[in-house]
């Protein structure tokens, strides 16, 4: 029975209609708690079935849905992604005086809209799954209620993303108009048959789908909105913008373009080597003038995206197997250091300036030391898991002897390491000053903090397991 | 050889584990902390004793070899080895590393749990990255060195310590990252030509690689050793890092780290890429004659003690870079124990250095004179360290100094003549700046209540004065340790560049006619 593959989104769904009913129709105070704890156990669940499904391949629902292991990893990455920031919004939305039912529920949602996207051949159901997720985190952006700077972040990321989202769709729309398919193995088909010829249709429909996917996982151009959206919506949220909206992106943007348009590879990667080279270059500079350091990781999160664009360029199994492992490690180490920007916080003041940082060392050591983990990890220090990602993407670049891109990946990182060693400094070499508030300790944030740090290790000193992981993903459909 | 026990894992991971313990040590207990990074640095010591006993010093290859597989699939192994020159360094670090715990016992009164922590780290790094014979575990070891140290210089340093640690920090990670690529590239490279992909420098020594490609990667591999020398004009973070961090850090940072970037060049780059090599070695041993010379004025201009020792390390490594690049069984082992040296007699400096400062708090030469009136124990040690950094015979520099003039000599004798020049000016900085500190009048006010040594300080430099001598007087045990391994480096290097110099293709023409 075909349902039975779709188990785990059904259970994220349930769990997000659950979280709906209980804000509806509970008391609002039990209704806030009952709403985790039915967020994390449907999240739970729906891992655990989604592991089930490994090496499990099956087209159902007449094409429209895939299920093999490329789809199976991300949606266990979403899976976990939700997990981790439902864990920390228990905590989180409680001080922020956030809705409950519907942050959990809506939150949920777009874990649904995320499976829906990767487990798809079928340009509808891909744009569905996006549709789902961009709405649900439009809205997400917003809920810190009388925030301007949130509220300007949940317009704003609105109405940049239903343009992008509309490019997106005329992209789609028009490769259909030139292929007369739209499922992207289909459209494989047409292309390597005789019949086809390139049209400048053809083309604007590519590079609109560029565009759409650019703007989705913030490639420059395409990026301008990503620091004020991550900045102005409520932390918990940017994490799960930064790693579960980006990595989604990505994996439909791979798979879309490694499917349909591996004929034309040489074409699109040409555009994407100068998108690559810009997101991380500008990235990286800009962060290197930021003092507040949740923009700055907002900036960085646009550099990292660079880098799994060099992956992007290459095209070929290996360097698709860079991608999947560097969101894998992005996520633990941004949902990290996240994290720790939530800790610092209060409900009135979000303290997300270096000031903060100051002297951390000597006042919270270990939560400073989780901090220089997560900022190593993002420079690509080894032994942690940035430095096996970073190893990852730069072998792909060097085997397929993309030199230039290689070296300028490398020497981006080496500018990266200046901005992530001054949030250290301040913490290390710096006093505190002026008033100083107790950061807000919780156990949930504590959990999550550990079980990254531990993550980052076993990744960056055994990544063996997880890289073989990423390599069986891809073997199945390219 | 031990094949059961092993020792060079246990060496690696004995310093880590101190790191842990001492994590969870109470903060407060200050005296707890110190006396258990102590102990656990000198039974790091007494356990790298028996890899220095337990060497054959007849057999030239690797000994203590480890081998685990770690990613089989891509290449990676956790593969490690010991040989004459490395085993030497590895005992240098151990034994400097107790020296740097014993000398920050007063000097360093916050933050200690963290600072002793730090140096475990370091010293597990730097021991992991001599060992390592596998490039990609060589690199994790590389850069891990890196964080350590810039935490020990930027916490516990002088007042321009941020910018002193950042310089270091990126600096070195510029070299490493460009090195990274280079260690990608020979991979492939190898794995495209064989078939055999793997990181193991046991497989990548056979690579044979087109000259145009060799001088690309050695260039990358150069530039990342030339930087951590340093080698001029790469050196410029040295005076910086060196001045600012606190007494321990210098004296691990001269001592041990410098000798990193030597020991890369002798293990990674000169045999994996023997063409560069002999295409390089003009500009190379003219780069470190420049090192020594530039290094020699610009100490006897320095007004700053510790800046004064700084550019000195540059000057005394350019006599070694000069050394290994002579090619020869002198300027080899000459290079090899002036690293050694240089490790004892400039850590010496540093460290007395320190005492004075914890004393006067000021480094600047002016502030002093006439100290040896007020302090004439402190002299006496201070006048045998500059000896043998001076090089007088006698001492362990002496040994180290003249066997690279000889080695240079042999290579080429203008290379042979400009070095020697550089004694003199060696001599030259070492004695004014002695005189200016230790004799004449006392003339500040302040000097002349300053305590002698203490018996911790004491016991610090007899140990350091008992190897200057025992290195000076009788070298031959320590060279011994390493001849077999210098023989057959020199050996295996001479085979792999015969190709490339008309020298060598000339032997080889003869032979062939033969």
């Amino acid at each position: 029975m075909a349902f039975g593959f779709i188990i785990p989104e059904l259970v994220v769904a349930a769990s997000a209609v659950a979280c709906l009913l209980l804000a509806a129709f509970g008391r609002r105070a039990a209704a806030g708690m009952l709403s985790g704890a039915v967020a994390l156990v449907g999240t739970g669940l729906a891992m655990l079935f989604t592991f089930l499904l490994w090496d499990v391949r099956v087209n159902i629902f007449n094409n429209l849905y895939t299920i093999d292991n490329f789809g199976t990893f991300f949606k266990g990455l979403a899976l976990i992604v939700s997990l981790l920031v439902t864990l920390l919004s228990l905590r989180y939305v409680e001080r922020e005086d956030i809705v409950r039912g519907e942050y959990y529920s809506l939150l949920l949602f777009g874990v649904l809209g995320m499976m829906i996207m990767v487990s798809s051949t079928h340009f509808i159901t891909i744009f569905i799954g996006l549709e789902v997720m961009s709405i649900s985190v439009y809205v997400l952006c917003g809920l810190l209620s009388g925030n301007a700077r949130s509220a300007e972040a949940s317009l704003k990321y609105f109405l940049l993303g239903a343009f992008a989202t509309a490019f997106l769709l005329y992209g789609m729309a028009l490769i259909y108009a030139t292929t007369g398919v739209l499922d992207i193995r289909d459209v494989a088909g047409h292309l390597a048959s005789g019949r086809f010829s390139l049209t400048p249709m053809f083309m604007i429909g590519l590079a609109m789908l560029i565009v759409g996917f650019g703007f989705k996982t913030a490639a420059v151009p395409f990026h301008m909105w990503t620091p004020d959206v991550y900045q102005g919506a409520p932390t918990s949220i940017t994490a799960y913008m930064a790693t579960g909206v980006k990595a989604a992106a990505f994996g439909a943007f791979l798979r879309v373009f490694y499917t349909a348009f591996l004929p034309f590879q040489a074409e699109w990667s040409s555009i994407l080597w100068v998108v690559a080279v810009a997101t991380m270059t500008l990235g990286n500079i800009t962060a290197l003038v930021q003092d507040d350091v949740k923009r700055m990781l907002a900036y960085s999160s646009i550099a990292h995206a660079g880098y799994i664009l060099i992956a992007f360029v290459i095209g070929d199994q290996f360097s698709s197997a860079g991608i999947l492992f560097y969101c894998l490690v992005y996520t633990f180490m941004n949902i990290g250091a996240f994290t720790v920007v939530i800790v610092l916080g209060h409900k009135d003041q979000e303290n997300t300036g270096i000031e903060s940082y100051a002297g951390l060392a000597g006042r919270h050591p270990l939560l400073a030391l989780a901090m220089t983990v997560f900022l190593l990890s993002l420079a690509g220090m080894p032994p942690l898991a940035g430095f096996m990602g970073k190893f990852y993407v730069l072998s792909a670049a060097v085997k397929a002897k993309y030199y230039w891109l290689a070296v300028i990946g490398v020497l981006n990182s080496v500018v990266a390491a200046y901005y992530y060693l001054q949030v250290v400094m301040a913490m290390y070499f710096r006093e505190a000053s002026g008033e100083l508030r107790r950061p807000d300790f919780s156990p949930v944030y504590t959990i999550v903090m550990a079980v990254s740090v531990w993550a980052l290790f076993h990744m960056g000193i055994f990544p063996r397991d997880f890289l073989l992981i990423a390599r069986k993903s891809l073997s199945m459909f390219m | 050889m031990n094949q059961t026990f092993p020792l060079l894992s246990a060496l690696i991971v004995f310093p880590l584990a101190g790191a842990l313990l001492v994590m969870f040590l109470p903060r407060r207990n200050a005296p707890l902390i110190k006396v258990a990074a102590l102990i656990w640095t000198l039974a790091e010591l007494a356990l790298s004793l028996q890899l220095f006993f337990n060497f054959d010093a007849g057999a030239a290859g690797m000994q203590f070899v480890e081998e685990r597989a770690w990613f089989p699939e891509v290449g990676i192994s956790y593969l490690l080895g010991a040989d004459g020159i490395s085993m030497l360094l590895v005992m240098l670090t151990t034994l400097t590393t107790v020296l740097c715990v014993l000398c920050s016992w007063k000097a360093i009164e916050d933050k200690i749990k963290e600072y002793y922590v730090s140096f475990l780290v370091l010293e597990t790094a730097m021991i992991g990255a001599l060992c390592a014979l596998d490039l990609v575990l060589f690199y994790i070891f590389w850069e891990l060195m890196l964080v350590p140290m810039y935490l020990l210089i930027g916490v516990w340093g002088g007042p321009r310590r941020i910018y002193a640690a950042i310089k270091f920090f990126l600096f070195t990670m510029v070299g490493s990252v460009l090195m990274l690529l280079a260690i990608l590239a020979l991979y492939f490279h190898y794995g495209g030509a064989t078939g055999i992909y793997s990181f193991s420098l046991v497989e990548l020594y056979k690579a044979d690689i087109p000259v145009l490609k060799q001088y690309w990667l050695f260039a990358a591999f150069a530039l990342s050793f030339a930087i951590k020398v340093p080698m001029f004009p790469v050196h410029t973070w040295l005076p910086d890092a060196h001045t600012e961090a606190p007494t321990a850090g210098s004296v691990i940072l001269a001592a041990v780290l410098l000798k990193m970037g030597v020991y890369g060049f002798l293990r990674f780059a000169m045999p994996l890429f023997p063409a560069a090599v002999v295409a390089a070695t003009p500009l190379m041993s003219w780069l470190a004659i420049v090192g020594i010379i530039y290094g020699a004025v610009m100490c006897i201009m320095q007004t700053d003690l510790k800046r004064l020792i700084a550019y000195s390390s540059v000057s005394h490594l350019g006599y070694v870079m000069l050394g290994v690049f002579a090619f020869n069984m002198q300027g080899l082992e000459g290079g090899v124990y002036q690293m050694l040296n240089h490790g004892i007699s400039t850590g010496g400096l540093f460290l007395i250095v320190g005492m004075i400062y914890e004393r006067r708090h000021t480094r600047m030469i002016a502030d002093f004179g006439g100290l040896s009136k007020v302090m004439p124990r402190l002299a006496a040690f201070f006048m045998i360290v500059t000896l043998s950094s001076i090089a007088l015979p006698g001492t362990n520099g002496f040994v180290g100094e003249f066997l690279i003039l000889l080695g240079a000599f042999k290579s080429n004798m203008l290379y042979g003549i400009l070095a020697a020049s550089g004694v003199i000016l060696g001599a030259v900085y070492m004695l004014w700046m002695f005189q200016r500190v230790m004799f004449g009048k006392i003339t500040k006010e302040e000097n002349r209540k300053l305590a002698d040594v203490t018996r911790r300080e004491a016991a610090i430099l007899v140990v350091v004065v008992a190897f200057i001598f025992l290195m000076g007087l009788f070298p031959g045990p320590f060279l011994k340790k390493m001849d077999a391994s210098a023989a057959g480096y020199l050996k295996v290097m001479q085979a792999r560049t015969a190709v490339y110099t008309s020298a060598g293709v000339d032997a080889a023409a003869q032979t062939a006619a033969k």
